[in-house]
């Protein structure tokens, strides 16, 4: 078997560079990611048998249920190569699978020399794994390019070999094929990590850099830093440094993931593993920083650190305003291990108090939210997301807004919107309406290639406000659910916009004012307001509803009053019939929100706040 | 503690579409409902023995009602209550009603409901307009009524009721005022005006549901009952319930001990019951009924009111009276909450001066809501 035996595989901080090979996998989110590395896990016994469960390494609920890998890891693998007889060191380190996370995605990959390209012989590549897999060329690794899935009936490996080789350049017959779920072609594939991957190169008399490419919480051991060493040696007994705050910290341990964390001496250059320092809150040891010896320092960072910043916002509120320091207290808990987490306290007229938080996309906000749905035990409900604006007043000033109701209501010379360049996978049959979805949000064509005889990618330049909205789930129906969607932000643009207000018997409700393009101001007015008819039950008084850009009023619909509330026959029967009726009608009272003398049921405002339900479309 | 017994006959010649009581067609129970009229009757006696075991007093008031009571043979109710008269006594001004459709009668049958102590009548008109009756579904001729109402007085029925539903699909605002022109011209003592429920699951429901009817703006229905409310009183009929109006001394006592709250014990299928503020109700369909009467007790459910749940149905019931609520009996906080209505006009300015919170016919038209503003 050309497993090793842990005991008497190389050891953390005395193996040579040249036994060792970092590698990560580039997929997309069900294409058999967590199936290939159980398998890996398996074949090199790092696991064993008995102790094996589906997808071991991810850790969360939300990743196992969810198919995606929220946060990267990093397992210690022995091999001894099927083709040299020699033992080696493999090092996988799980990248986050999503849009959201390109630059955790990037950090990654810094940390590796190669990447295993793995996609799904039955569904052919995804917009976010052709994004990860220039990103991967970028960086010059070495791409190894395998089918996964072969086990499938509806398997096409010779076609999608050919999409692979075209996009990277290599032969159809290079693409490796396996079977993540039957293990078919994985100690093939092990060996061809080692035969391809080049071994990582370091001075090991440098001073230590080592690059953190993920940081997580956890609640007994306080911040694991996961850090790939470049140069030097990183010890137990060292005081670290972090480069870019300069951070001084005690050492309290050092190891290797194999799958469970073991402590070692130390790590030596070209390797991967932890650090634990009794930093208590992932801000302090970023994503991208470098590590470097307190008392040797080194002088310069490794290149590519970056501040994550958030690109969209959305108010969260909890349901039950008693739960707002239950809300607080998740969400500090959250951010210890969320560095890209921001929030501050927001209160709106409508929902009470809440955060204002800022996410780097929207799965990212998803995330968020069903995290603390699900870990706190809270019911929350969240605005329409939102971009930040760079709004630029008469006199000069500059003010960013992540909040329309911060909108300012006039003097505005210009206002910068956040563009981004979109790419599309998508079966041809769709690009029709693709197309037109685009030019309806804004979009720029940019140019479109043909990745197969019947598989296009398409290139928009879109402003990032059209996607937040409900793009996706519109691509998604539009092509029935074939195409794939990435994008990166590309800077700024000036934009014709405007803030759309919606008003409830002449009360603004701050939940539900937007910034929109000019155009479709009135388009959203008239959305909003008829949505909101229908989902407002009729009161005593007629209630008028009007979407106004500052005091012009562009659309209004009326609820009319209501003359009859009462049920006329009440005899000995009914009786317990209309009282239950009663009861249920006080429990709905406690959901009921006031705008003004309006009572908004909260199921209203959150039917209002889903992105994808018209009224139009809701209504079949 | 007065008491009154509700006696429920479950059977119908056929269903009216807007129907969701508790009754069964010859076609549901597949076989002929009269056949086994003495059946029933006996299963009623043998229940009202087990409401002997469990209250006394005199009985005051009696309501046979339905599904459709003239059904079934005069003789076979006179055996019932002469047998209740034995168990429990009869009040000398008992109140004994009766429901009937206007086409199941004549003069000799409506006689002999009078012979076995029978005083009140209640029928089952609804509209004068035959449009509207079909959309109701019910299946006798307008002109009947006149017929029935008549031979009624012939036949020695001092109270008479007529029932009338408004609000229904296609009914004009002329359409309702011709109804109620028809009954005012007609020598009864009671009427009952009911907006109509769309009730889940009936065939009307579902026939507005596919789009085949259309519900009229409630501010019309509001509008008719403002009109009804007029007319009535006009005409002497004097508002004494949500949906009622009698001349001085016509009330429906029956009605009125639901009202107050006061006990009264429902015989047969799917009948509730009211003693003592335990509310429990029997065994729906009538074979089930029949079968756990046989068992001992014909009850399928129960509960026993708490002070809370006392309190929620005090409110709701007694404001449904011209005498309202006392104030004295409520919170401040909770008359506090009231002074939007009576600025509104819903609530009875004179009333509220007495210490009374009672509705103006406006206030009637939004009855729940006040309901609602005083309990939560």
């Amino acid at each position: 078997m050309p497993a090793i035996n842990l005991a008497k595989a190389p050891q953390p901080a005395s193996t040579n560079p040249a036994q060792i090979r970092n590698f990560c996998i580039i997929a997309h989110i069900d294409h058999g990611k967590s199936t290939l590395a159980d398998r890996m896990l398996q074949i090199t016994e790092v696991v064993e048998s008995r102790n094996m469960r589906e997808q071991y390494l991810d850790r969360m609920d939300i990743e196992r249920e969810r198919g995606i890998t929220i946060k990267s890891q990093a397992v210690r693998l022995p091999w001894k190569s099927g083709i040299d007889g020699k033992e080696y060191i493999l090092n996988m380190i799980d990248t986050p699978g999503h849009v959201d996370f390109t630059y955790e995605v990037s950090r990654s990959l810094a940390a590796c020399e190669g990447a295993i390209l793995l996609v799904d012989c039955a569904q052919g590549i995804e917009a976010q794994t052709l994004a990860n897999l220039y990103l991967a060329m970028e960086n010059n690794l070495t791409i190894i390019p395998v089918l996964n899935k072969i086990d499938l009936p509806a398997a096409q490996p010779e076609k999608f070999a050919e999409e692979l080789a075209k996009l990277i350049g290599c032969q159809p017959e290079d693409c490796l094929r396996v079977s993540g779920k039957t293990g078919a072609g994985v100690e093939e594939l092990l060996d061809q990590i080692v035969a391809q991957i080049p071994a990582p190169v370091g001075d090991a008399d440098a001073p230590a850099r080592a690059l953190i490419f993920d940081s997580v919480y956890d609640t007994y051991r306080g911040v694991v830093t996961y850090v790939r060493v470049i140069d030097g040696h990183l010890s137990t007994r060292d005081q670290i440094q972090m480069i870019s705050t300069g951070a001084k910290h005690e050492m309290l341990e050092v190891g290797v993931i194999s799958p469970e964390p073991v402590a070692s001496k130390g790590l030596g250059v070209g390797e991967v593993g932890y650090l634990i320092t009794g930093v208590k809150d992932v801000r302090q040891s970023r994503v991208g920083d470098t590590v470097t010896n307190y008392n040797k320092p080194a002088k310069d960072a490794l290149a590519g650190y970056k501040d994550p910043k958030p690109m969209v916002f959305s108010g969260l509120y909890p349901i039950d305003g008693a739960e707002y320091p239950l809300l607080r207290e998740a969400l500090d808990k959250l951010q210890l291990n969320d560095a890209a987490l921001v929030y501050e306290p927001e209160t709106s007229a409508a929902l009470g108090f809440g955060f204002r938080c800022g996410f780097l996309g929207l799965l990212h906000m998803e995330i968020v939210r069903e995290r603390l749905e699900r870990e706190a035990g809270l019911s929350l409900i969240s605005t329409a997301p939102n971009v930040v604006y760079r709004v630029v007043t008469d006199d000069g000033k500059e003010l960013i807004v992540t909040n329309p109701s911060e909108y300012p209501d006039s003097k505005i010379d210009q206002v910068f919107e956040p563009i981004v360049r979109a790419t599309i996978l998508s079966p041809t049959e769709f690009i029709g309406s693709i197309m037109e979805l685009c030019q309806d949000r804004r979009g720029i064509l940019l140019g479109m290639d043909y990745l197969s005889e019947d598989r296009v990618e398409i290139r928009y330049t879109l402003p990032l406000g059209e996607i937040v909205f409900d793009f996706f789930d519109n691509l998604k129906s539009r092509t029935r659910g074939y195409a794939s969607l990435d994008y990166e932000p590309t800077g700024e643009a000036a934009a014709d916009l405007v803030k759309v207000d919606i008003l409830l018997q002449g009360e603004q409700v701050d939940a539900f004012s937007a910034i929109v393009h000019k155009e479709k101001a009135y388009a959203y007015g008239v959305m909003m307001t008829q949505k909101l008819r229908e989902l407002i039950p009729r009161q005593q008084f007629e209630v008028p509803i009007q979407a106004a850009i500052g005091s012009r009023i562009i659309a209004r619909e009326n609820i009319r009053a209501i003359r009859k509330d009462v049920l006329a026959k009440c005899y000995g029967g009914d009786i317990t019939r209309k009282r239950k009726l009663l009861e249920k009608q006080k429990e709905g009272k406690k959901r009921m929100k006031m705008v003004g003398k309006v009572e908004v049921p909260q199921e209203a405002f959150i039917a209002a706040l889903a992105t994808n339900a018209d009224p139009e479309k809701s209504k079949k | 503690m007065p008491l009154s017994f509700y006696i429920h006959v479950p059977y119908c010649v056929k269903r009216c579409g807007y129907c969701d009581f508790n009754t069964y067609t010859p076609n549901e129970l597949q076989g002929d409902l009269t056949a086994d009229s003495k059946g029933y009757i006996d299963q009623l006696i043998s229940e009202s023995e087990i409401a002997k075991s469990k209250i006394q007093g005199e009985i005051q008031t009696i309501f046979i009602g339905g599904g459709t009571p003239t059904l079934l043979e005069p003789q076979e109710f006179d055996r019932l209550l002469r047998h209740l008269k034995q168990n429990f006594g009869f009040a000398p001004d008992i109140e004994i009603t009766i429901e009937a459709n206007p086409d199941s009668v004549n003069l000799e049958k409506l006689k002999e409901l009078r012979a076995i102590g029978i005083n009140r009548i209640s029928f089952g008109m609804q509209s004068s307009v035959s449009h509207v009756l079909k959309v109701l579904d019910r299946t006798h001729n307008p002109e009947n009524v006149a017929k029935a109402v008549t031979d009624a007085q012939r036949a020695g029925f001092s109270e008479i009721n007529l029932d009338l539903i408004y609000g229904t699909p296609g009914e004009s605002v002329a359409d309702w005022r011709n109804s109620i022109a028809t009954v005012l011209a007609l020598p009864i003592t009671h009427i009952s005006a009911y907006a109509l429920i769309l009730e889940e699951g009936t065939k009307l429901a579902n026939q507005v549901k596919r789009g085949e009817y259309q519900v009229p703006d409630d501010g019309e229905t509001a509008e008719k009952y403002l009109i009804a409310d007029k007319e009535f009183s006009a005409h002497g009929f004097n508002w004494y319930e949500l949906s009622n109006w009698a001349k001085p001394g016509s009330e429906c006592r029956h009605n009125l001990t639901y009202w107050r709250g006061d006990n009264w014990w429902g015989l047969g299928p799917g009948a509730h019951s009211h003693i003592n503020g335990e509310r429990f109700w029997n065994a729906k369909h009538p074979s089930s009924y029949a079968k756990s009467l046989a068992e001992g007790s014909a009850v399928a459910g129960s509960e026993t009111l708490s002070a809370e749940e006392k309190e929620s149905e005090r409110i709701m019931l007694e404001i449904r009276l011209p005498s309202g609520i006392q104030k004295a009996s409520l919170k401040s906080a909770q008359i506090n909450n009231l002074t939007e209505f009576l600025d509104g006009g819903e609530l009875n300015q004179k009333a509220w001066s007495e210490d009374r919170i009672a509705l103006t016919p406006k206030g009637r038209l939004v009855a729940d809501r006040i309901v609602r503003k005083i309990l939560f």
